[in-house]
């Protein structure tokens, strides 16, 4: 069970975290919402909770509640650049169908 | 594929409601957008790169209005119709405006605010401004890939009412939904993190292209009150241009100039300041119309001491604001410099020894407004959750609200901050649904028969369409006591229900503990449960489909033994559906996939039916793909 980062998206978070001055890693997780049932959740974390389980990826810790890695179990996030946008991208094996913009995802 | 960025805890937003906010510095002279993305605050560019959008507006004879560096380049040779600082006539009378002889403008009294008369018709400065919103809306729009939920714009501290009321009008012109307009010397604070700083007193020493503002601000509790402001309007960086200028033909006896050679020199002297700020000695050098060579050399040591009377001359309303403050130096606690102008290092050198400190000058002066603006957007519209400004409550239950198959959908996540508002945008299950029923619920499970009852409402009056083409979209607005209210809202009829809840009344602290650990524990089995319900939403809607369309056009378009199969297939999946044994998730999706396949070449003949029954009698010209 593990939720991992690309080293390029492991280099961003970290630099987003310093920016921000505080915080202990990444929280990934995923919200049933959405046009493809459901939807993926990307936070800074202040405190963990007793529940979550931690994960280490290329130097960043990434934490999941139980909850959501039953979802997201093998997901690997990457840092993207399209257009001028710029963001993190998920591959998750988990997900059948994505929707038309990707943000959500269907089991 | 959506490109996600890092939320603050709690904060993360459902798909299409990102609350994104951004940022507007509206200047005189030039305009900037800005937005927090991942925690950090930064300028949006344009397509070329390039941040600044020149605060310049032209009109044409055709519907075209270029705004921007198109529209300052023409400015010169179309001065009547290229608006130039329109901010100096927001909210303005005519007798409010001076120096109007020396405007290239045709103004029109109109009641309460001057029109200006151009190519394009009697324009409002409030019509002029949002022009340019809409350009730096359209660029935010383009980089942050969605709509703008809410604008922070920065206006200066000494606005009056009617002034701000004009900032907000053409923001509203321009399709924007303004959280605040905050003073430009709070955004600069705010960009520098002053407002977690000590509190105490803060100067701000703003000096733009064409204006010099001095405002001096009060921190107490996280929030910035401006004690003083005083400026200079007719004071600038084109002074400091000026002033080489000036310099110029005094070494090279100019004595007269046309207006184009007159440009060029002045583009070249602020080139040369520009050059300045970072090597002691520049050359100039251009060539006018006629021929003259002009070369010069430019130190330092002759550039501070031309322009020295320009710097002193900025201290005059430094002084009035202190003295109007009741302030002495010693009482301030730090100066913002703010400003293209205040790059200049004998500027920095002469207000680090008048206020006996170094100023703060980390971030670029141009932008500083703009990223500070865009700090307090990304906090009113929600995105922080250590928002102290605000002592802030949470709200310890999701609220949702049950969706086909007996799910619930989380409209509002636990831990959210109030007041919050979120909304989400709901669709017909049935052709011709012409009403829908709300049952609002409390909890983390997935099924709605494990999460906690809140009410039920029902909204009547949609107008008769086909399956998923009405838009319901549904707000959960919590007030700052915990008050939730509800509205469903049809947003092409405007028929609209809502319901108003306490959602917390009767539930103790153990019941809101065991409701969320229930969640946890049931993890598996809620997913399961999950994606059988949806397996069976899924599955009755196409067999609705199916249905309708062979009663519409099966018998023209099928023959007896593809009729028959197809009727085979949905009798099989409306069987194993009957069925509803909880294990049946496989077998439901396997019927559902078969209907899907044996329906393909259906669909494809209805399609083709329906783009002949669309093509026929008409020709190829006038059609428009």
């Amino acid at each position: 069970m593990a939720v991992t980062l690309t080293p390029t998206a492991a280099t961003r978070v970290q630099k987003f975290l310093a920016g921000r001055g505080k915080g202990l890693g990444l929280r990934v997780g995923v919200k049933t919402s959405g046009c493809s049932g459901m939807a993926y959740t990307l936070e800074f974390v202040d405190e963990a909770s007793p529940e979550d389980q931690i994960f280490e990826s290329n130097g960043v810790k990434i934490l999941v509640d139980p909850t959501s890695l039953v979802y997201l179990d093998g997901t690997e996030l990457d840092y993207a650049k399209e257009g001028l946008n710029e963001g993190f991208k998920f591959s998750n094996p988990n997900a059948k169908a994505n929707c038309g913009c990707g943000e959500s995802f269907s089991v | 594929m959506a490109l996600l960025q890092i939320a603050e805890p709690g904060q993360s937003a459902a798909p299409h409601q990102h609350r994104l906010a951004v940022g507007i510095d509206l200047g005189t002279t030039n305009s900037l957008v800005a937005t927090v993305r991942s925690g950090i605050s930064e300028v949006l560019p344009d397509k070329d790169g390039r941040a600044l959008l020149p605060s310049v507006v032209r009109y044409t004879n055709s519907e075209n209005i270029e705004v921007g560096w198109e529209a300052k380049a023409l400015a010169a040779s179309d001065p009547r119709n290229t608006i130039v600082s329109v901010k100096r006539f927001m909210g303005r009378g005519l007798a409010d405006i001076g120096d109007l002889e020396n405007l290239p403008y045709e103004f029109i009294e109109a009641p309460g605010m001057v029109k200006l008369k151009t190519v394009a018709g009697e324009l409002s400065p409030v019509e002029v401004s949002a022009e340019i919103l809409k350009v730096l809306r359209q660029r935010a729009e383009e980089t942050l890939n969605g709509e703008l939920s809410g604008v922070v714009i920065t206006v200066p501290a000494y606005f009056d009412d009617a002034q701000r009321q004009a900032t907000k009008d053409a923001a509203r012109l321009a399709g924007l939904t303004v959280l605040r307009l905050l003073n430009e010397p709070t955004a600069a604070a705010i960009a520098y993190g002053l407002d977690n700083a000590s509190e105490g007193i803060y100067c701000v020493y703003d000096l733009g292209g064409g204006t010099f503002d001095f405002s001096i601000l009060r921190l107490t509790r996280g929030v910035f009150e401006v004690l003083a402001t005083s400026g200079d309007s007719a004071l600038g960086g084109d002074d400091f241009d000026f002033a080489i200028y000036s310099w110029l033909w005094n070494t090279h006896n100019i004595s007269s100039l046309s207006p184009e050679d007159t440009r060029t020199l002045l583009t070249e002297s602020r080139l040369a300041k520009e050059r300045l700020t970072d090597i002691a000695v520049t050359d100039i050098h251009c060539t006018l119309t006629d021929g003259t060579q002009i070369q010069a050399i430019l130190g330092r040591d002759t550039f501070f001491e031309i322009t020295k009377p320009l710097l002193t001359k900025t201290f005059s309303p430094v002084r009035r604001a202190l003295r109007d403050a009741d302030l002495q130096i010693t009482d301030v606690q730090g100066v913002v410099l703010v400003g293209g102008a205040t790059r200049m290092p004998h500027l920095r050198t002469a207000v680090a020894e008048y206020f006996k400190q170094e100023p703060l000058i980390n971030l670029d002066p141009d932008k500083v407004v703009a990223l500070g603006a865009a700090i307090q957007a990304n906090a009113l519209a929600g995105n922080r959750s250590d928002n102290d400004l605000l002592l802030l409550d949470v709200i310890p239950l999701s609220l949702g609200i049950e969706t086909m198959g007996g799910l619930s959908e989380k409209i509002i996540t636990r831990n959210a901050t109030i007041p919050t508002a979120m909304a989400q945008d709901f669709t017909t299950f049935k052709d011709g649904q012409t009403a829908m029923s709300f049952h609002i619920v409390q909890g983390e499970r997935e099924l709605i028969a494990e999460c906690r009852s809140l009410a039920r409402f029902e909204l009547h009056g949609i107008p008769p369409m086909v399956a998923g083409a009405a838009r319901i979209r549904v707000t959960f607005q919590v007030d700052a006591d915990g008050l939730l209210s509800v509205t469903a809202r049809e947003q092409t009829s405007g028929v609209e229900a809502h319901i108003i809840i306490k959602p917390s009344y009767g539930l103790t602290d153990s019941e809101i503990a065991n409701m969320l650990t229930a969640g946890i524990n049931n993890a598996e089995h809620d997913k399961r449960m999950r994606a059988l319900r949806e397996a069976q939403v899924e599955a009755r809607r196409l067999l609705d489909a199916t249905e309708t369309a062979m009663s519409e056009n099966g018998h023209e378009l099928l023959s007896k033994p593809e009729w028959d199969a197809i009727w085979n297939k949905i009798y099989d999946l409306a069987e194993t559906l009957m069925m509803g044994d909880s294990n049946s998730l496989e077998g439901l999706r396997k019927a559902t996939d078969e209907l899907n396949a044996a329906t393909t070449e259906f669909a494809a003949r209805r399609m083709d039916a329906t783009i002949q029954r669309a093509l026929s009698g008409r020709q190829i010209e006038s059609i428009q793909v």
